[in-house]
């Protein structure tokens, strides 16, 4: 393996879920790659595919009867052709993954320390004393206070940042090489999700593993991740590194994600604004490129030709599937930093207004069936 | 906890008092027969009818006749004598006990270990054509009813008027310490005919209940710990599908201990059941009064041990 090998590169990813309603579409066509030591932040509404992809990495949406194509490639090997046996070698051992809810994610009748003495033994041949003592060192690495004690606490004892320490006190039991993290932060009180980020950061400091932290906003990834890629309906739609993805975002659909949000810094009479419709269905998606129907920005041919994930002329590392000529999108993106509505930004390029009316609650997209894993 | 059991059990007592009351009206409002005709043989005149009648307390007034039997059981544990054989309840009861309980335990063993394993495989499974066959086979079994499937097995199996010569068949049920081995070849086909349609509908409840559980997040959380998916199903999954099943499982013991009474019936085992059974035949009061409320003891009983048994299986649930 040479030393430019990535630890976790995904090559043309596709997951699809045959259903009664026909297939979904989870992933399509997903690459990127994830180096030592570094962290990758993946973004996008639910139903955006971010999660089926990381579940995959771990082969957790085989028996959800997914049908998987493209490679995974993970120090050299590559996951989608290993067989469950070797995968359960790597999953919780070089992989490992945190969940969004803690509550629900750990076993509410088995105490903490029990589930975590599993963790340490699946893996590693230990003695059960051994295998505690580990339990109780790692609950002190993640900062729970008195492990010793809480270490036969069930989970239902625990709050929720302590649970979701816990979590990672178990994911970190072996000392993986990557960390998948679905929404570490998303069911926690904001001052706990501050704290949980900050942990992670340390611990990746002190352990040097990689990390993939998938959320849906962008305030998780811009103080975390060193690269973020930008996820809708099963595809990425914009990668860069996270400088560059804040100081020059390229795609309309990262624009209205950092549009709504509201920021410190921006002037007072800047308006969040929403991006308007709901997700596609991944059954049905819209012909051409798929944000087109959401799109405040779109032309008739939008709808026609799929756009490809190329990169951005000046920055090879920066990569964007938008139809928009590259000059427009950065004069858009200007009038949207001066505090602009989209409807404004567009009049001042000079751009006609989308022909179909932007996604309204007639052409509500068809459900999304749930992926229950 | 403590002080939680010890309310329970005292609203039990009074549950107890209650079903008395009402079992003691029901059967003299609507008696099956005169028991001092009864028991007055052929040798009928109205007088020595109502010296039956004062003999047994009949001629009372129904207040009095209550309060004369709770004072027994309350003050001496005396739960009254067979109008026909002037044997003590409380003594019949507990002669009877044993056969009851060998036949209702001994079948709880079977239906629950039979359930738990066609219900794993099932869900395992689900869907296919294994799961199909074996839901069917259980909705067949359920349907059966028990007095059908025993004198269809006794037609078959039993020694002495099967088929095939294979079990001892009715009335040779033995005494466990007796003749221990005669106790359980005796008791084979009555267990199979009790735990059978049990076991189906445990069959089809563990089934949904570890579907259900094995779509939960930390069911995933076991997976992505790289634990194999024996150890997923069996201890991450059955551990948490299977407390429903604890509940529903304390409370058909208990029924059942109150007399199984069809099965009892065709295998001729001397059991509560069948005590009850001839007791309501003769309008014997004081056996029907014992039995039910026997079998309302049972089931105060296992309601209250059924707390305690999931107060230990779930670590969330506490008492006050």
């Amino acid at each position: 393996m040479s030393a430019a090998e990535p630890l976790l590169r995904v090559e043309d990813l596709h997951v699809e879920f045959p259903t009664e309603d026909g297939v979904v579409h989870a992933v399509d066509g997903v690459s990127y790659e994830v180096d030592r030591g570094r962290t990758l932040g993946i973004v996008g509404e639910s139903g955006s595919g971010k999660t089926v992809s990381s579940l995959t990495t771990l082969g957790l949406t085989r028996t959800q009867g997914a049908r998987v194509s493209g490679r995974i490639v993970f120090e050299g090997k590559d996951l989608v052709a290993l067989s469950e046996g070797e995968l359960r070698a790597i999953r919780g051992n070089d992989i490992a993954m945190i969940f969004q809810d803690p509550l629900s994610s750990l076993h509410p009748f088995f105490k903490v320390g029990t589930q975590l003495i599993e963790a340490v033994r699946v893996h590693q041949d230990v003695s059960k004393q051994a295998a505690r003592a580990r339990a109780v060192e790692l609950l002190g690495l993640v900062g729970i206070p008195d492990p010793g004690k809480r270490v036969d606490a069930y989970p239902h004892e625990f709050s929720g940042g302590m649970r979701q320490r816990a979590m990672i006190a178990m994911a970190l039991a072996n000392e993986p090489k990557l960390l998948i993290a679905d929404e570490p932060t998303t069911a926690l009180d904001v001052t706990v999700q501050a704290q949980i980020l900050q942990l992670l950061q340390r611990l990746q400091g002190e352990l040097g593993m990689a990390i993939v932290i998938i959320t849906h906003d962008l305030g998780v990834v811009a103080q975390t991740a060193d690269d973020i890629a930008v996820m809708y309906a099963g595809r990425i739609v914009e990668r860069a590194s996270t400088k560059r993805l804040f100081a020059g975002p390229e795609h309309p659909y990262t624009w209205g994600l950092l549009k709504s949000i509201p920021s410190l810094t921006g002037t007072r009479k800047e308006q969040l604004v929403p991006i308007s419709g709901s997700p596609p269905s991944l059954i049905n998606r819209p012909p051409g490129c798929h944000f087109h129907p959401r799109c405040p920005y779109s032309q008739p041919e939008h709808a026609r030709i799929d756009p490809r994930l190329e990169p951005v002329t000046d920055d090879p590392s920066h990569r964007v599937a938008c139809l928009l000529e590259t000059s427009l999108r950065r004069r858009l993106w200007a009038e949207l930093s001066d505090g602009n509505t989209p409807e404004q930004a567009r009049a001042s390029v000079g751009l006609p207004a989308p022909q179909e009316p932007v996604a309204s609650a007639a052409d509500a997209p068809g459900e999304m069936p749930e992926v229950g894993l | 906890m403590t002080r939680y059991i010890i309310r329970r059990l005292l609203w039990g007592l009074l549950l107890l008092v209650i079903v008395s009351a009402l079992t003691f009206v029901l059967f003299r409002i609507l008696p099956t027969a005169d028991p001092a005709k009864l028991r007055a043989g052929r040798l009928q005149s109205p007088k020595i009818i109502a010296e039956i009648r004062h003999d047994l307390g009949l001629d009372k007034s129904l207040p009095e006749q209550f309060w004369v039997y709770m004072k027994g059981i309350f003050l001496h544990f005396n739960l009254g004598y067979s109008y026909y054989s002037n044997a003590p309840v409380k003594e019949l009861i507990f002669n009877r006990l044993p056969a009851t309980l060998s036949l209702v335990l001994g079948g709880a063993v079977i239906w629950f270990v039979a359930g738990l394993g066609v219900g794993i495989i099932s869900a395992r499974r689900a869907g296919s054509k294994l799961d199909r066959a074996s839901m069917g086979t259980a909705l067949v079994l359920v349907s059966a009813p028990e007095y059908w499937l025993g004198l269809l097995m006794l037609f078959f199996f039993a020694s002495d008027i099967g088929k095939v010569h294979v079990f001892p068949g009715a009335g040779s049920y033995a005494g466990l310490t007796a003749e221990p081995s005669k106790w359980f070849t005796s008791l084979i086909m009555p267990w199979l005919v009790v735990a059978a349609g049990t076991a189906a509908i445990y069959a089809r409840l563990i089934r949904s209940s570890l579907l259900e559980t094995m779509g939960e997040d930390y069911i995933r959380t076991a997976r992505a710990k790289g634990l194999s998916e024996r150890r997923v199903v069996l201890r991450h999954g059955l551990r948490s599908a299977i407390n429903p099943i604890v509940t529903v499982l304390g409370l058909d013991i208990a029924i059942l201990l109150g007399g199984t009474v069809l099965v009892e019936t065709v295998f001729d085992i001397p059991g509560i059941g069948r005590l009850n059974y001839i007791a309501i035949t003769h309008s014997d009061y004081p056996i029907i009064q014992g039995t039910v409320l026997a079998a309302s003891l049972f089931v105060v009983v296992a309601n209250v041990v059924i707390d305690i048994v999931y107060a230990f299986l779930d670590p969330r649930v506490r008492y006050s």
